[in-house]
């Protein structure tokens, strides 16, 4: 990534104006025109820096809920409870993990009950061991941006 | 919150990428079936109530040279977890600051992801932060593989 690039992801990472022509008033403030941007963009895109340029919406306001799972899979078997897990589109994130708790995933769901039928369905269907549900109590902070000009540090907004 | 079929069919769109374009919300507009400035007025409205947390980039950080991601865990006595979490959430290297419920199985009640260029880094940043805090007991998580990252897809199971 060059130096224009670094810019040009900090500054989509931010705020994404809401008016009839937004590259053209980020490409101005990165003092380029809206073409060059609109081509770094498509370029950074494609060469797969930028997941998605799009909204982020607030699900507890709009009727979902959500939870983190902690899970104990066996070595043997791995492959196919992850396999299962993944399969339901209301499981988006999941990670391996380096721990006894080896597998770690989200799911978010019309509602508690749902949650309860699917981690039910990998209780039973899948090589888990142990799960542990841990719903969010509190959210004190979610990711804003990483800053790719300072080596050091992530910012937030 | 009541939603209007048309405001089901918007947020769902602005879950997917925002068309690179000089008429992005043009371009919204006719998947929609609203006008530009319709939907011009109501992205700025969910913006104001907290419908919409945020439109921008979300960047593939560990391609973007953020290559390791430790999940901490930190073992807070409940009435600390207020005070705590909110300072935590206050420092750069922090993306994420969540409190959850304990158990005994799982004593833990405050969650932060913290992503670095190394897993040295994070170790660093965490030790900081531990003594800067007075949090001795925690753990971290290092992902050692995405298993899966999909965006996280709201309102599909209402018809099209």
């Amino acid at each position: 990534m060059n130096e224009i690039e670094k810019k040009i992801l900090n500054l989509l990472q931010g705020d994404f104006p809401v008016e009839r022509r937004p590259y053209a008033s980020l490409a101005l403030r990165l003092g380029l025109d809206e073409t060059t941007l609109l081509a770094h963009i498509e370029t950074l895109r494609r060469n797969g820096y930028i997941r998605r340029l799009g909204a982020s919406l607030n699900k507890e306001k709009l009727g979902y809920t959500s939870t983190l799972v902690g899970a104990r899979v066996p070595e043997d078997g791995f492959e196919e409870t992850v396999a299962f897990i993944n399969r339901y589109p209301h499981i988006t994130h999941n990670y391996e993990r380096a721990h006894e708790f080896n597998v770690w995933f989200t799911i978010i769901a019309r509602d508690e009950a749902k949650i309860e039928e699917i981690l039910e369905e990998i209780r039973t269907g899948t090589a888990v061991e142990e799960l542990i549900n841990l719903p969010a109590t509190r959210l004190f902070k979610i990711m804003v941006r990483f800053d790719l000009e300072d080596s050091k540090k992530n910012a937030a907004c | 919150m009541q939603l209007a079929e048309k405001d089901i069919a918007l947020l769902r769109i602005l879950q997917d990428d925002m068309p690179i374009c000089e008429r992005p919300y043009a371009e919204l507009a006719a998947r929609s079936g609203m006008s530009e400035d319709e939907v011009i007025e109501r992205i700025r409205r969910w913006k104001e109530t907290g419908v919409i947390r945020r439109i921008g980039a979300f960047i593939r950080h560990m391609r973007a040279g953020f290559s390791a991601n430790g999940m901490v865990v930190w073992r807070v006595p409940e009435e600390r977890v207020e005070e705590v979490g909110g300072r935590l959430a206050l420092r750069d290297a922090v993306s994420h600051c969540y409190g959850r419920s304990s158990s005994e199985r799982w004593p833990f009640r405050l969650y932060t992801m913290i992503h670095g260029r190394s897993v040295d880094e994070v170790e660093g940043e965490v030790k900081r932060i531990s003594e800067e805090e007075d949090i001795p007991d925690y753990e971290i998580l290092f992902s050692t593989r995405e298993l899966k990252r999909a965006s996280t897809r709201l309102f599909m199971e209402e018809p099209e």
